[in-house]
């Protein structure tokens, strides 16, 4: 019995999407958790909601997995209505963020409830549990209670505990949220390669928008309970839809209305990306080519950060900018504050913005 | 001197201003630093005192009691040790009748409460709004500041011949036994609900939301992982209920008809019979009956996480 395989029969139809919202409300009194989101997760997918606290990702997680009530609209999981069904009818299971580990049991005993509740002898709910450690790596600490585990390890177990029933669909509410900045990029690693090797649907909730950029398949931005965008991590980080996702997915700069008319010459909001800058000691007199823009600048500040430089300018014209420079090796890279620069990017790097909202 | 002679000499007209930066000077608080055995003398001291006084001093001076007698015919205290006050205790059966309904009482009293105690105290944690739930502990705190005379004589009112038990068709036990654990069970509520309460606070909802996505149905839920959990709230809860029955001795001769519990032989003893000695034997048996539980209690490690 191997957790790694999930046969195809068990599968719904190819087509068949792992998890179908369409036109999803949920109002807690006055206030409007989420508004009409429509949404396809395909089977297998590492799906990201990348949003601030308060924009609605963890609601709509909470509705997939039945701890919320729907005000309006549907949730299918592989094309059964299960909008009314309660969480344990539903083939889905929850990482929670505080892992929600049962204190007065073992790790192991843990990681077997939910094979408990389905009534499997005991020396089969033993080996799944221990074979499900040992994909986490904490094969030797079932006797432990989770008070003598450190946060990674509560961590691992609470996903052990998850995928033990090989649910189609996994749920993650900000997993790596507590955890520490060397930990969390070690569990991203295991994270993406534990959804790759069991074939699971990952459903992963988070307001790191870097960690969303890494791991996802596709990700979807929310904001004010609504998706402002969706598509794969290249499409949101290269081509934002709107100020917001531009702003909330990376830094960037952006140039409302008036500002792209005045140094770029074209109407609506813009965007171009810190790392598109290219800077330039001193005042540049060449006429800047038809394909480029080229402004002047005075370095704000300078800060260093490892891999690189970050600049912040201000133009001629009183624009704040925001340069990223990598490190190539020279000493002599770093602008220092007061320095008259030259800022030159390529039009094709400026986005357009949708405008509105 | 090199040092002195660069202070401009129009500082030395002035006080000198607090400084803002270095040490403090404070000796006392310096030397209580250091001292860490003053500190816990002198933080210590007084509780101590105090319990000495009321709890170990009151004790020992109510085991000494019990050891003595008195002269029938002077009815003087005779200050020459005997276990004769144990003696009656033990062969006398009236007063192991008395002890066995006094633990009877307590016992139908506190498994009352916690039956009671539960689903409220899970309202008010779980279910309840925090406006609710606010509302809900006043309610149940309110009753602990009204006067307890006042409280069993609206229940002797409440279950007397044609009272209000009556009007609503419920029908009155009368004034007995059941009476009395109806009247303590209205008035050591509170006492079990807290606790309850307070340990399912502690819960967290996504321990009882963890257990629904593994598939636990509610009733599982609530066995396998709420029950667990809550055991050393219900624990401290029938602590208090238990202990606080065994001593009372007004509600049963309030509502209690003519049953007596041990408090009763104790106030009498101690009073009207004028027998001192042997009311301290009788409260001796609360007192190690209380002791047996603890200890047992104390094995099945429920008082650890209380």
């Amino acid at each position: 019995m191997s957790l790694s395989t999930r046969a195809p029969a068990e599968t719904a139809a190819v087509d068949t999407p792992a998890i179908t919202l369409r036109g999803l409300r949920k109002t807690f009194g006055d206030v409007v958790a989420v508004d009409a989101v429509d949404l396809d997760i395909a089977d297998g997918e590492f799906f990201s909601m990348l949003g601030p606290s308060g924009s609605g990702k963890t609601t709509v997680l909470r509705l997939i997995a039945g701890f919320e009530q729907a005000t309006a609209g549907t949730v299918r999981l592989g094309g059964t209505d299960v909008t009314r069904s309660a969480p344990f009818e539903r083939d889905v299971h929850t990482v929670f963020q505080d892992y929600a580990l049962f204190p007065h049991m073992s790790v192991l005993d843990n990681v077997a409830y939910g094979l408990r509740v389905r009534g499997l002898k005991k020396a089969e709910r033993r080996d799944r549990a221990q074979q499900a450690l040992e994909t986490v790596r904490l094969g030797h600490l079932g006797a432990r209670r989770p008070a003598q585990l450190s946060g990674g390890q509560r961590q691992r177990v609470a996903l052990a505990r998850a995928i033990v029933l090989q649910p189609r669909v996994l749920l993650l509410d900000e997993p790596l949220g507590a955890l520490d900045l060397k930990l969390r990029e070690q569990m991203q690693v295991e994270l993406k390669q534990l959804q790759r090797e069991l074939g699971i649907t990952f459903v992963f909730v988070t307001h790191d928008q870097e960690e969303a950029l890494t791991l996802s398949d596709r990700i979807a931005v929310f904001d004010a309970g609504r998706i402002q965008q969706l598509g794969t991590p290249r499409e949101i980080y290269e081509n934002p839809a709107s100020a917001y996702v531009a702003g909330f997915v990376g830094t960037t700069n952006l140039f409302d209305a008036a500002t792209s008319q005045r140094i770029l010459g074209v109407a609506g909001e813009h965007a171009v990306r810190p790392e598109r800058l290219r800077l330039s000691p001193g005042s540049d007199t060449e006429t800047p080519r038809a394909d480029e823009v080229r402004l002047d600048a005075v370095v704000v500040e300078t800060i260093y950060l490892g891999t690189g430089n970050r600049v912040h300018l201000r133009t001629s014209e009183g624009v704040d900018l925001v340069a990223l420079e990598q490190s190539t090796g020279s000493l002599d890279t770093r602008e220092h504050r007061g320095d008259d620069v030259t800022v030159r990017f390529a039009r094709a790097d400026v986005v357009p913005l949708a405008s509105g909202s | 001197m090199s040092v002195t002679s660069q202070v401009p000499d129009a500082r030395n007209d002035q006080a000198p201003a607090p400084a803002l930066r270095g040490p403090v000077a404070r000796p006392g608080s310096r030397l209580l630093h250091r001292m860490v055995w003053l500190r816990l003398s002198l933080l210590l001291s007084a509780p101590l005192a105090w319990m000495l006084l009321v709890y170990v001093v009151a004790l020992a001076a109510l085991l000494i009691t019990s050891l003595w007698s008195v002269d029938s015919l002077s009815s003087e205290i005779d200050r020459s040790w005997t276990l004769d006050n144990f003696r009656t205790l033990a062969e006398n059966e009236v007063y192991r009748n008395v002890a066995l309904r006094t633990v009877g009482v307590a016992v139908a009293v506190t498994v009352i409460d916690v039956a009671i105690a539960l689903p409220i105290a899970f309202y008010m944690a779980k279910v309840a709004t925090p406006r609710a739930r606010r509302m809900l502990v006043v309610a149940v705190l309110t009753p602990l500041w009204a006067s307890y005379l006042v409280k069993v004589f609206s229940w002797r009112v409440v279950l007397s011949e044609g009272g209000l038990a009556e009007w609503t068709g419920l029908g009155s036990p009368g004034y007995g036994l059941t009476a009395v654990v109806i009247t303590q069970a209205y008035i050591w509520l509170p006492y079990v609900i807290l606790p309850i309460f307070a340990a399912l606070e502690r819960v967290p909802d996504s321990l009882l939301e963890a257990a629904g996505d593994l598939g636990a149905p509610t009733g599982m839920v609530l066995r396998s992982i709420v029950m667990p959990l809550l055991v050393p709230g219900i624990v401290a809860g029938a602590i208090f209920s238990f202990s606080l029955t065994m001593g009372d001795y007004i509600t049963v001769n309030i509502v209690g008809g003519a049953n007596q519990m041990l408090g009763n032989l104790i106030f009498i003893n101690a009073g009207a019979a004028n027998n001192l000695p042997l009311a301290a034997a009788i409260a001796m048996i609360p007192i190690a009956v209380m002791v047996v539980l603890l200890t047992a209690i104390r094995r099945t490690g429920a008082l650890e996480n209380m």
